[in-house]
């Protein structure tokens, strides 16, 4: 390569989306929206059992300045989604959802008259995982999707516009 | 835009309402500025008015989805007021439309930190409209897995508390043993957490021998492991002030409020209504109501600890007694059959067909069933008129009873007891907000 034979030995070069997505991917902070029962699944998730420290998510912060992604757990009611929606905008970007258990991504079992039929219908979601409630090992599925995203995601436009990942 | 819409300035031009309202001498300089609709006004001394602070619905410790207005004349607690709904998912409205048999999902999620509790409480409601009555050995194994989801709520209360005045690892340790009991519950029931375990008339399916050796092995090394976490809190310096007489409720209080549960029997009320009312299998087991007499946030931490160790016992027990026999009673119009029938027998056929599209029918009439829940009594009053579903189907939750002693509970107390007194209420907001 060009570059690198004219600086030598000792150096590397990289595109710099290639560099971001790599540091990104490795240090995605969730921001548990723990809601209901999938919260529990969340917590099991960090227990040292499933330990989802080995993917470097173990730094579960409660304020949205500081988390990179929010892992909606549970059944976002009419009254709690303007607060859901709240949260996501005070979070810096660039950010992602995870819409875990079948509660956020769809409604799930709640056909009434309290419940959002879905949190795509007022955020933008990345990853959709199903279960009721999924299991940590499907969580760990939706993280590593999102991961894979967010490696292959711009700098400029780190949003990847296209379809939301499902996981099923 | 027709004349009918409102506009933003047609909510400012009506005036507020004054009803309620203390007399005009009698009011603070900001309401009166508010009533006036005076931006601009200045206090001299900014500490006049009292502090009013939000926390939730979205806090670390607030168990869910709980908002609490408090407030704050400094650091002090002047008053607190609870704010639900936020997780209202309209359960009972729900049940209205479904038949009995669907409902049983749906109690899953009511209290999800011991859902096997749930499934019991409203299957044994049903069975009572019904008139009928589990087998023996089922009642058995409803008893046994219903301790064990005691013994798994408590864990979450006994290790979110923790955690909620400061002490991390208690929460990863509770968390280790709950592991345990899921992976029980995967082998018995076939889902780690949401069970959905019991049906009109029996269990949904036989306990193994792999399931009853994985009972026995759990509970055999539990006690020691609720020791070492003991250990970790009981001495603790900081633990101890920091709940010790903050919350405290007299016994008086607890039962006009309605308190139910360890949260009672930690101000000194023995009542569990599994020796005063026994259902199921209780009146034959040997166990002892725990009850502390402070009232305090440490009372009902012990009131806990202890009730783990009772549940071990009457684990223990029902292992030991466990009769063998059929776990469905014989009826075949209102118990769902055996798959296997469904495909062999024209009979069970039909039943399987009237029993999953019209629902058991049970007779007109009303009745009501509680047990006695790790959380407290939680009871299902059930309205039939004869139909597949029910007319009504009111929950006695009891988080929500709870939670209505928090402001008697906060008052006087610094803004950092909220969370002392919080975990020891351990409210869960399915339950709560329904
Ligand atoms: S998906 Fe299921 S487990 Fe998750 S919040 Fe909804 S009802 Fe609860």
């Amino acid at each position: 390569m060009g570059l690198e034979s004219a600086l030598g030995e000792g150096y590397l070069t990289t595109k710099l989306d290639a560099l971001v997505g790599w540091a990104r991917k490795n240090s995605l902070w969730p921001m548990p929206m723990g809601l209901s029962c999938c919260a529990i699944e969340l917590m099991s998730a960090g227990d040292p059992r499933h330990d989802i420290s080995r993917y470097g998510m173990e730094v579960m912060r409660f304020s949205p300045r500081q988390s990179d992604v929010m892992i909606v757990a549970g059944t976002v009611t009419y009254k709690m989604a303007h607060v859901v929606r709240k949260i996501y905008d005070q979070m810096a970007e660039p950010r992602w959802v995870i819409a875990m258990g079948a509660c956020a991504s769809s409604g799930g079992m709640f056909r009434s008259y309290s419940v959002v039929q879905g949190i795509d219908q007022f955020l933008p979601v990345d990853v959709f995982t199903a279960g009721c409630p999924p299991r940590p090992e499907n969580l760990f599925n939706a993280l590593i999707e999102l991961q894979k995203k967010v490696e292959k995601s711009s700098v400029l436009d780190y949003r990847d516009r296209k379809e939301p990942i499902i996981i099923s | 835009m027709s004349e009918h819409t409102k506009t933003a300035d047609d909510f400012f031009d009506t005036p507020l309402p004054t009803t309620n309202l203390p007399p005009k001498e009698q009011r603070s300089q900001l309401l009166q500025a508010l009533l006036d609709m005076d931006p601009d006004i200045s206090f001299d001394d900014p500490l006049e008015n009292d502090m009013v602070l939000n926390m939730g619905p979205s806090h670390p410790a607030t168990h869910g989805v709980l908002r609490i207005l408090l407030r704050l004349d400094g650091e002090t607690i002047v008053s607190a007021m609870p704010e639900l709904g936020y997780l209202h998912r309209g359960y009972e409205k729900i049940a209205e439309n479904e038949t009995y048999h669907e409902f049983i999902t749906h109690t899953d999620r009511l209290d999800y930190l011991q859902p096997l509790h749930n499934n019991v409480a409203y299957i044994l409601a049903v069975e009572k409209l019904l008139g009928i009555e589990a087998p023996v050995r089922a009642q058995y194994i409803r008893t046994m897995l219903s301790e064990l989801a005691r013994i798994s709520s408590h864990l979450v209360g006994f290790g979110v508390m923790a955690m909620d005045v400061g002490a991390m690892t208690l929460l990863l340790w509770c968390f280790r043993e709950r592991e345990k009991i899921h992976d029980i519950f995967d082998l018995v029931v076939g889902a780690r957490f949401t069970t959905s375990f019991t049906r009109i008339g029996g269990i949904a399916q036989d306990i193994t021998d792999e399931g009853l050796a994985a009972i026995r092995a759990f509970i055999d090394q539990f006690p020691e492991r609720q020791q070492e976490g003991e250990r970790l809190l009981n001495r603790n310096r900081i633990f101890f002030d920091r709940c010790r007489n903050t919350g405290v409720i007299s016994a008086e209080d607890a039962l006009a409020i309605g308190l139910t549960g360890p949260n009672l029997r930690g101000s000194g009320v023995a009542m569990d209504l599994r020796r005063d009312n026994p259902y199921m299998i209780y009146d034959q087991l040997d166990f002892d109501v725990i009850t502390e007499t402070e009232g305090d946030s440490l009372a009902r931490y012990y009131v806990r600890l202890a009730e783990m160790k009772e549940s071990v016992k009457i684990i223990y027990q029902c292992l030991d007694k466990l009769p063998q026999g059929a776990v469905h009673a014989r009826e075949p119009k209102k118990v769902l059959p055996r798959k296997e029938r469904i495909y062999t027998r024209m009979e069970e056929l039909i039943h399987d067909f009237m029993i999953v599209n019209f629902g058991v029918n049970p007779p007109e009439g009303e009745v009501y069933h509680a047990v006695e829940s790790a959380k407290g009594q939680l009871g299902f009053h059930i309205v039939s008129r004869g139909e597949g579903h029910p007319w009504r189907l009111k929950i006695r939750s009891p988080s929500f009873c709870n939670l209505q002693a928090l402001p008697q509970m906060l008052k006087g107390h610094l803004l950092s007891d909220i969370l002392a007194v919080l975990g020891s209420l351990d409210p869960v907001m399915g339950e709560a907000d329904k």
